[in-house]
């Protein structure tokens, strides 16, 4: 139990996705000038990390680890080199799964979400995580720990750079900062804020 | 065929006057983790002009027998067979980089560039345009990643491609490396500041006022 802890608090903090592997940039840049959309992008996220890293630890481990195909007769198949394509294919059937189930069943979760659902399927925070997932070997259990952490940890740091870019509209930065420069800064800034937490084990 | 000045804008364009980085915000994601050397930029850098060169190609290629209703499915699927080959060509034959590259190979796929530029270009353009305009965005890119290697490198470890230029105080030399260049936040001050050089010499670049 202490290691599923001490793997949830590092994934939100110490290896935080956004800020310490600058994956999901491109939305995290773009999507974080309100405070609000950037909350609804977060539990977007959160969403479906939470749901594909498992997901995805489960078909690596079934189908295309080296042997895995042991129970289908295939003892020395190694698709393992298919991963990229699967990856990317498990995450958009499942981004497009979530968004009909939610149509479906929770109206008012869906119209909340419903712009950036498409959005996320190329998120760079979703794949990476995924990829994190293969390379550190994790477990059932870990990736679920994994999935929901990082996520955790992507939705804090999108919320935190929404209301600092909020406040930073009265400031009055050089015309060659103005927009992405001082967003780049910021995020700069708060990744040092964040590089405090290193070296914390649990 | 087009015209040579048109080669040589959809070339060139992207470099400064039309950066996918400083202008577009496209393909930040994956890359910035990777400028701590300039050995591993110098491969990402080479690795994804190769792949929005060809992705562009083929899917300009293909352009008009796409359905538009699952063109994405397409793209993507094209963009990650390419950077299958990639990633097996870079685990055959330099191993050791493709380790400290992880999973950030992998990433080129949902690297907006890539798909960007397909979506943008190559769904409308002929197939050698778009190829050039694949090879353009891959230097754009470039450029601020070299950029951005080589300050990191140079003044946060005192050498270039692993060979040390200045001599490190730790070892008996003149120069206090700057620790802070080796962590990852220093990528967006360099970023940052690489835009501001630039918006400061293409004034029409600069963001209005909200």
């Amino acid at each position: 139990m202490e290691a599923y802890i001490s793997l949830f608090i590092k994934s939100i903090f110490v290896e935080n996705l956004a800020l310490s592997f600058f994956l999901g940039m491109c939305t995290f840049l773009a999507v974080s000038k309100k405070v609000t959309t950037a909350f609804g992008l977060g539990v977007a996220v959160i969403v479906v990390l939470g749901i594909s890293v498992p997901a995805n630890n489960l078909v690596y481990h079934n189908i295309l680890a080296p042997g895995a195909l042991d129970w289908a007769g295939f003892p020395d198949a190694d698709l393992s080199f298919l991963r990229f394509l699967t990856f990317i294919g498990v995450i958009a059937a499942l981004v497009q799964i979530l968004e009909m189930a939610l149509d479906k069943y929770v109206p008012a979760l869906y119209n909340a979400l419903g712009i950036f659902l498409p959005l996320i399927t190329v998120n760079c925070a979703i794949f990476g995580g995924v990829s994190f997932m293969v390379e550190r070997d994790y477990t059932f259990t870990e990736s679920v720990v994994y999935g929901i952490g990082g996520g955790v940890g992507w939705a804090l740091a999108i919320v935190a750079l929404a209301a600092v870019r909020e406040k930073l509209k009265y400031a009055d930065v050089p015309d060659g900062l103005r927009g992405l420069g001082i967003t780049f800064m910021s995020v700069g800034l708060i990744g040092l804020g964040f590089m405090s937490f290193s070296g914390i084990s649990l | 065929m087009a015209s040579a000045k048109e080669v040589k804008e959809v070339l060139f364009g992207p470099i400064f006057a039309n950066n996918p980085i400083a202008l577009q915000i496209l393909g930040i994601c994956s890359a910035l983790a990777v400028t701590s050397k300039m050995e591993n930029t110098v491969v990402m850098c080479i690795a994804l002009t190769l792949v929005t060169a060809f992705s562009n190609l083929f899917i300009s290629i293909i352009r008009n027998h796409i359905p538009s209703s699952v063109r994405i499915i397409v793209q993507m699927t094209i963009i990650a067979s390419l950077v299958i080959v990639v990633d097996q060509v870079l685990r055959a034959y330099a191993y050791s980089i493709a380790k400290e590259l992880s999973v950030f190979v992998g990433l080129i796929i949902t690297n907006c560039i890539v798909m960007g530029r397909a979506e943008a270009y190559a769904m409308k353009s002929p197939p050698m345009l778009s190829f050039l305009d694949g090879i353009g965005n891959g230097l754009g890119y470039s450029v601020v990643l070299l950029t951005v290697g080589f300050v990191r490198e140079l003044f946060g470890s005192g050498s270039l491609f692993g060979y040390q230029i200045m001599s490190l105080a730790s070892e008996g030399g003149w120069y206090q490396p700057i620790g802070l260049l080796v962590l990852p936040p220093s990528a967006f001050f360099i970023i940052g500041g690489f835009i501001w050089v630039l918006r400061t010499f293409r004034t029409e670049q600069v963001e209005p006022k909200e």
